[in-house]
């Protein structure tokens, strides 16, 4: 763990992202704390105003303070991106190290059905479900993640393949360790690195989605602040105000960066090829 | 060549086999009968309709044979009728927007050929120079920025203060009484910004990975053997090194083609073009069964002729394979 901030600390675009992803977290955690007005709050006589000393990214067509609604929003990125991805992990992992583990017909059957999913749009497939389900937050989060596990399964079980022969795992096996037991205490703690790295990669991609789906409408339901459903109120507006479509995007562009930035870092610092080089 | 694509193709009729089990699964996956939330979530649906959907998805039969029927209109293409009101049959509905949205995918993988690849080549190439760093820089900001926003900027930016160019649509109202060339000159100013945010998101990665599939190549013991044989920069780079880089990069651009296509759903929406993106957003919306399980169908289909075609030009470019 020390080996691995040594090394980390040495790339500075990593720690610029995960500072940045420390930041997020503060904000999402302080938002009442730190939004000037509540995210709900209508002001008739202040609508779509350009950014001031009141309003510092201005107010949205209802007259909302859009600096507020946005601190609110970064709430609602962080939690799609957690959610989506634990279970995106969690489903990755179990469909991984059964293939990996068991090989033969259930790896052929499991990671057929791998690229089956792989092969639909999965925003189609997202929002197929969506219209089944109906929109909102927990949908959305459920959703994302039953649709993005399937990197993962390649993954671990791509970990599980070369794992399974080593003397450990047969040391286990001969001393009459469960199937269960060396998957979970014997195998998985060792490939556990990747997964990691890609989780953190993941959450960028989930944050993109949500805010997609809520631009158009199908994720999370207004009156409930979200970047994407700020930025569908910019479009709507797009010709008087500019501020109402910058803000959000940025904060989106910014969140997603800093995490594919940690992401990248930490599959460095994590590479032993790349150790000597540095 | 022949076996590995007879492989292939047995490969993918598996995959579509497993597409057309996967949404009809959706379907049953709604809690209760898709009829009882078809009720309850849209109450302007009308009875007829409702006893239309279950007569088609014959649900009073078991799920076996609700299968098998599924099966069976999906060979002739019949996906049912749309519950909006115009009430046409859905695979004529999609018809009739297939070509725009190919169309735009199309163009856009074209430009990602034209403008990533020489990017990536360039960068590589020149690797630590001002220009690779530049570029690194610009192509992690445009890998993760929101195709969505990309596209409202340019809105506000070429449509709404330059005003040169048109923001929604794929043609003028005055379309019908221009000339050829103004024709072609209509569309094409409409379809610069839909195609160039259609483009970006894949943009960006694939010129990231050329250049580190270039890098890996230009590494290679058969590029110094080139170079010491005292052949021009130019040549080794272009004719050796390039066709070797260029193998991956085929197959991600093959993977790229499910991102492409649900991407539609988003600029098609944004700039209000008449595709199958924006005919899944409406369904969506309207809670148009029909059209969304053809559609889900539809894509997947043309995901994967995307990644035949993909394992196609791998098989021309690879020899290892061709003469297999």
């Amino acid at each position: 763990m020390f080996l691995l901030w040594q090394r980390l600390r040495k790339n500075p675009l990593a720690v610029a992202g995960g500072v940045m992803v420390l930041l997020l977290f503060l904000v999402a955690l302080f938002a009442p704390v730190l939004a000037p007005y509540e995210p709900d709050y209508i002001d008739r006589y202040h609508i779509l105003e350009p950014p001031s000393r009141e309003h510092l990214l201005g107010t949205d067509d209802i007259g909302r303070d859009v600096l507020s609604r946005m601190l609110y929003g970064a709430r609602v990125s962080l939690a799609v991106g957690f959610v989506a991805v634990a279970i995106a992990t969690v489903v990755g992992i179990a469909v991984g190290s059964l293939a990996g583990y068991y090989g033969g017909l259930i790896d052929r059957l499991l990671m057929r059905f791998v690229d089956i999913m792989l092969s639909i749009p999965s925003l189609f497939l997202i929002l197929s479900v969506i219209a089944f389900v109906g929109a909102s937050i927990w949908n959305i989060m459920v959703v994302i993640g039953l649709t993005s596990w399937m990197g993962v399964a390649r993954l671990v079980r791509a970990e599980f393949l070369s794992l399974k022969q080593r003397e450990f795992v047969l040391a286990a096996r001969a001393l009459g360790a469960s199937d269960l037991r060396i998957i979970l205490r014997h195998m998985l703690p060792n490939a556990l690195a990747p997964v990691i790295v890609n989780a953190v990669l993941m959450v960028a991609s989930a944050v993109l989605v949500e805010s997609s789906l809520s631009f158009l409408g199908l994720g999370v339901q207004p009156p409930q602040p979200s970047w994407g459903n700020i930025l569908t109120a910019g479009k709507a507006n797009i010709e008087i105000a500019w501020w109402l479509s910058l803000f959000p995007g940025l904060a989106i562009l910014i969140t997603v960066l800093s995490y594919n930035l940690l992401g990248e870092g930490l599959r460095d610092a994590l590479d032993p090829r790349l150790w000597q080089s540095r | 060549m022949l076996k590995y694509l007879l492989n292939r193709s047995i490969e993918f009729l598996i995959t579509l086999l497993g597409i057309i089990t996967l949404s009809f699964f959706i379907i049953h996956l709604a809690p209760g009968k898709p009829t009882d939330l078809l009720s309850e979530l849209n109450p302007k649906i009308t009875p007829e309709a409702r006893k239309k959907l279950e007569q088609y998805y014959g649900l009073d039969k078991p799920l076996h044979v609700q299968y098998l029927l599924w099966l069976k209109r999906l060979a002739r293409l019949d996906f049912g009728e749309s519950f909006s009101s115009d009430r046409r049959p859905v695979i004529v509905k999609i018809r009739e927007r297939l070509p725009i949205t190919v169309g735009i995918n199309l163009l856009s993988i074209l430009i990602i050929f034209l403008i990533g690849i020489p990017i990536g080549v360039s960068s590589a190439t020149r690797q630590y120079s001002t220009y690779d760093k530049v570029t690194t820089v610009v192509v992690f900001i445009g890998y993760a920025m929101p195709g969505f926003w990309l596209a409202l900027l340019l809105m506000l930016l070429f449509g709404v203060h330059l005003n040169w160019l048109p923001i929604s649509g794929i043609k003028s109202m005055n379309y019908d009484n221009l000339s050829v060339a103004g024709k072609v000159l209509d569309v094409g100013k409409h379809l610069l910004m839909p195609v160039f945010v259609a483009a970006f998101g894949s943009l960006a990665g694939i010129s990231r990975y050329m250049r580190s599939s270039m890098l890996e190549v230009i590494r290679q013991d058969y590029i110094t053997a080139a170079r010491a044989r005292g052949l021009p920069e130019s040549v080794v780079i272009y004719r050796h090194a390039l066709r070797n880089a260029l193998l991956p990069v085929i197959t991600l651009l093959g993977l790229s083609v499910p991102g492409l296509i649900g991407g539609s759903v988003i600029f098609e929406q944004i700039f209000s073009i008449p595709g199958m993106g924006q005919l899944f957003w409406l369904s969506v919306m309207q809670r148009d069964y029909p059209v969304i399980m053809g559609l889900l169908t539809i894509g997947g289909v043309l995901t994967l002729i995307g990644n035949m075609l993909a394992d196609f030009c791998y098989a021309l470019a690879d020899p290892r394979i061709r003469r297999q």
